[in-house]
């Protein structure tokens, strides 16, 4: 089986302080951490074992500027045969959409039985998958956290469903799955892992190698913009609790008890 | 004198003369012997190098301290004295048994040197020896049987019981006794029905017995009983020497040859490979143990010398808590192994991953790498180099727990397995107004000192550990010490990394701290965190002299520099807890308690498990994050130790130890009754400034 697993260079929730720059154009770059999207690398860890059991490959592929040759590395690290980074000025700036058209154009140019985006990337908003999907004319099922292969046209995927609760369903391949955490357990890369594939060569495909036209993506393309990022006012009713740990832990304890949340 | 029963040399049964089977049975013995030994050698040749024939005079002093003069035995008294007895008894009978042999085929025979004076003293030993073996086996054998120490139970999951082969071996020890001394005893006893005058045997013992019980049986019976009894003990002697290699009495052959190959250095782990330099580290193939032939021939020698005494397993912390893992079971396993796919009749099998197969993840995740296994082995079997080995197997195939996998990659992004920022590694130095009352100098730009305090992580970011970083610092100014600290310059030590199989981001973070501290130019280097003190004394080369806080304090009261208070509460009562990394791993025991006993009034009790068998409180640096299977916390037991030793103030000087005893303190619901200090903090509060 031919997997394509998009992925994204994200900044590390767990390893940053993120806030919002002073111009509220964007959060704080300064001084972040970088690594590959957490859903992105549980659908990578997925492809991994579905080509263990029924053989074929996995490629992964990144939209965004060199930096992002260092997620493709790490998930090759992790067993993923092929690496393709898409990269082109005219990308930079791109909406939903324009993620959409560019990793469109690249999974024309192969022969891909399955494709997996993660359910979402740091910008929260979980629409390339479902517009991949549709651009590509391709059945979709999104938050998937089973996948089961019946034979070579038809999987059998679960998805997280409101309360819970688990919808089976049988879809039929070529697809488009947005895959949520929780799927598998993802393996360890570690140092050693990635100076392995440090030479390996990835190729790099721009907006001319894959068809695009110009002002279709990019911030010129670009349909949605960000107008403003900022810290939402306190609310009524919301309160900061301050302290130390233990402190505010007793604090919350408290006021737990007093609203009759806790008995 | 004559004569008076005929030696199995001349003697004939149904027209064959005997000595035919003097001759066959210790050819066929040895001969078997030779070629059980053979195959148990091949997978020691197969297996990966070590390097074992360096500090040879402490590898002698070894094997006179700990294999001849059974060291470690006393330390379980009863079983100790029982292994004792049959040890040295062992050896005064090698020499008979082998003259015996010769016996068989010449008769009479004596070994060179053992005819005059020598020889009867000799005869008086063996035959004392004989017996307190015989009473040993006996004891030994009801203890086993009978009573049943907790200690030799195996668990279901590890098969069946060893009660069997213990008792069997300890009725075969008593046959060759017994048989020994009835081929004697009925020669004597037949000497003086002849002659009324016997050869001397020393009161009291088996053969003495044995001759008075026969002194009036008829002769005939005597001939038969000297004959049968020599036989009796020729099989059971080669049938044993061929029995050994078979299970845990291969000690018996190996101890020797595993004590003086054992650990010489302690605190260090095993290079990934030996030979190659941690610049080649790179080149290799496959890190660590994933199969077999990975371990290394000492750990396969190991493996053949456990006896099954089941003292590692009854002081490891992991299996007093109930995680997966007992120390006498990777031996164990290992062994059965082995035997397995290096069968005495047929092909050698191929070879499998051990993960899955003898070894669970979890079982090799649980250990803390505190080292009681090791102290207590009286025959010198390692674990910490085998489980971090078989660790850096799992690291290299990616099967990380992802409680690991989130600190691990936030070391390597930060140097810190929170994820912190950087610069926030020296917040601590002005957190809560420190900086007023006590300046910390960052060791850039041109900023220099004579002493460098590594914090390490924990201290520098932990809100509770930040006080112990804080008191280090005040101390180390109260002691007239001109010191700073790296800041964001200073990465975790990696001890934890190293020991958890992440070889090469331990690599990263060594060279890394290396560079800074060797450019900070400092000539000595304080650390409060037993941890960062292990990696840097023995992980790290090239550093100027590292010391632990507690040496540091010990000096200074000592040349007057430190003043202490009297104790400001005389009520309590204070126990110490060894750090495993600072006692068990550095032999830092004198230096901590000293300097508690200098401040005045202090009332200082010890736990029943204290200096270098202490109990480990649950582990440090990436220990923190893993989510064990376990009944209990090992820092519950551990204040219950305390408490149960008179003690409501645990003093440590570990700041892992200190985040586990304040946890277990309100886990065990002893808030109140106990309380947990650092060594640091304690002494910190205590100085006349």
């Amino acid at each position: 089986m031919e997997i394509l697993v998009c992925v994204k260079r994200v900044p590390d929730t767990s390893e940053n302080e993120i806030g919002v720059n002073s111009a509220g154009t964007d959060i704080d770059r300064d001084d972040l951490v970088y690594s590959v999207n957490e859903w992105d690398n549980y659908a990578v860890e997925e492809a991994i074992q579905i080509v263990d059991r029924v053989g074929g490959k996995v490629t992964v592929v990144a939209v965004g500027d060199n930096e992002s040759e260092e997620v493709l590395r790490r998930e090759m690290a992790m067993g993923a045969n092929d690496g393709l980074l898409l990269s082109d000025d005219a990308f930079v700036g791109s909406d939903g959409k324009g993620i959409a058209t560019i990793l469109k154009a690249a999974v024309k140019k192969g022969n891909y039985d399955l494709v997996l985006t993660g359910a979402q990337a740091d910008a929260g908003a979980g629409q390339v998958g479902g517009m991949l999907a549709a651009m590509l004319d391709q059945p979709y099922a999104s938050l998937v956290n089973s996948i089961e292969i019946i034979n070579d046209k038809t999987l059998k995927v679960g998805r997280e469903i409101e309360g819970g609760n688990q919808e089976m369903n049988e879809i039929q391949m070529p697809c488009v799955l947005s895959i949520q955490t929780g799927i598998n357990e993802p393996r360890y890369v570690g140092i050693r892992g990635i100076r392995k594939v440090a030479s390996v060569e990835i190729p790099v495909l721009g907006a001319s190698d894959l068809g695009i036209s110009s002002g279709s993506t990019g911030s010129a393309g670009a349909k949605v913009k960000v107008q403003d990022y900022f810290v939402p006012q306190l609310g009524k009713g919301a309160e900061m609790l301050e302290g130390s740990t233990e402190e505010i832990i007793d604090k919350l304890i408290e006021l737990l008890k007093a609203k009759g949340g806790l008995k | 004198m004559e004569s008076v029963l005929i030696a199995p040399s001349s003697f004939t049964f149904l027209g064959i003369p005997t000595i035919l089977f003097s001759l066959v049975i210790p050819i066929v013995g040895v001969g078997l012997f030779a070629y059980i030994m053979a195959k148990r050698l091949a997978p020691l040749v197969l297996a990966a190098p070590d390097e074992r024939f360096d500090n040879i005079p402490v590898r002698v002093i070894n094997v006179v301290k700990i294999w001849l003069a059974q060291w470690r035995q006393p330390r379980y008294m009863t079983a100790g004295v029982l292994h004792i007895l049959i040890f040295f008894g062992f050896l005064a009978l090698g020499i008979r048994s082998t003259s015996l042999v010769i016996i068989g085929l010449k008769e009479g025979f004596v070994l060179p040197g053992m005819d005059g004076v020598i020889g009867h003293i000799y005869n008086i030993l063996k035959d004392y020896a004989a017996t307190w073996v015989l009473i040993a086996c006996i004891i030994a054998a009801v203890r086993r049987g009978v009573f049943r120490p907790e200690r030799y139970d195996v668990p279901e999951k590890y098969g069946h019981d060893h009660t069997g082969e213990a008792v069997f071996v300890l009725g075969v020890i008593s046959t060759l006794m017994i048989t020994e001394s009835l081929f004697e005893a009925s020669f004597v006893a037949a000497q003086f029905q002849q002659h009324g005058v016997q050869e001397f045997l020393a009161p009291g013992t088996l053969v003495w017995l044995l001759k008075n019980i026969l002194l009036d049986t008829p002769k005939e019976t005597l001939q038969t009983l000297h004959i049968v009894s020599y036989y009796i003990h020729d099989i059971t002697f080669f049938f044993f020497l061929c029995f050994l290699p078979m299970g845990k009495h291969f000690h018996v052959i190996t101890s020797l040859f595993n004590v003086f190959f054992m650990r010489t250095k302690r605190g260090n782990v095993k290079p990934v490979k030996y030979g190659i330099t941690d610049e080649q580290l790179d080149e290799v193939e496959s890190f660590g143990v994933k199969k077999l032939e990975d371990f290394t021939w000492k750990h396969i020698l190991d493996f053949y010398t456990c006896a099954d005494c089941g003292r590692c397993s009854d002081q490891c912390p992991a299996n007093a808590v109930g995680r997966p893992l007992s120390p006498r079971f990777i031996s164990i396993k290992g062994r059965d192994k082995v035997f397995k796919n290096y069968p005495l009749r047929g092909d050698f099998l191929k070879s499998e991953p051990l993960i899955g197969d003898i070894y669970e993840e979890d079982e090799i995740w649980s250990c803390t790498t505190c080292g009681a296994c090791e102290q207590e082995c009286p025959i010198g079997i390692e674990y910490i180099d085998k489980i971090v080995d078989l660790r850096r197997g799992m690291v290299d195939e990616g099967m990380v727990p992802q409680s690991l996998q989130k600190p691990l990659k936030a070391i390597e992004k930060r140097g810190n397995p929170w994820g912190k920022m950087e610069k926030k590694r020296s917040e601590w130095t002005t957190l809560n107004n420190f900086s007023e009352t006590c300046t910390v100098k960052v060791l850039e730009e041109g900023v220099t000192a004579d002493v460098l305090y590594f914090v390490d992580s924990i201290s520098s970011f932990d809100d509770r550990m930040q006080a112990i970083a804080q008191a280090t610092a005040r101390v180390l100014t109260a002691a007239d010490i001109d010191f700073g600290i790296l800041g964001k310059d200073e990465k975790d030590s990696g001890h934890e990394v190293r020991r958890f199989g992440e070889e090469m981001l331990f690599q990263n973070l060594k060279s890394h701290n290396t560079e800074m501290i060797v450019s900070s130019g400092v000539r000595k280097i304080v650390t409060a965190d037993p941890h960062a003190f292990n990696s840097l004394t023995n992980d790290y080369s090239g550093l100027p002299p590292v010391e632990h806080i507690s040496q540091v304090v010990s000096k200074a009261i000592k040349s007057g520099k430190l003043l202490l208070k009297k104790i400001e509460d005389a009520s309590k009562v204070y126990t110490y807890h060894d750090p495993c990394y600072l006692g068990r791993h550095n032999s830092v025991y004198e230096d901590p308690r000293e300097a508690l006993d200098a401040l005045e009034g202090i009332r200082r009790v010890e736990m029943l498990k204290s200096r270098d068998r202490s109990f480990c409180c649950g582990g440090g640096g990436l220990m923190l994050f893993y989510e064990p299977e376990e009944e209990e916390r090992m820092a519950v037991l551990r204040v219950k130790m305390a408490a149960n030793a008179g003690a409501n103030v645990i003093v440590t000087a570990c700041p892992f130890c200190l985040v586990n005893m304040e946890d277990a303190i309100k886990v065990a619901g002893m808030e109140g009754k106990m309380e947990a200090i650092d060594f640091v903090e304690l002494i910190d509060r205590h100085i006349i400034r």
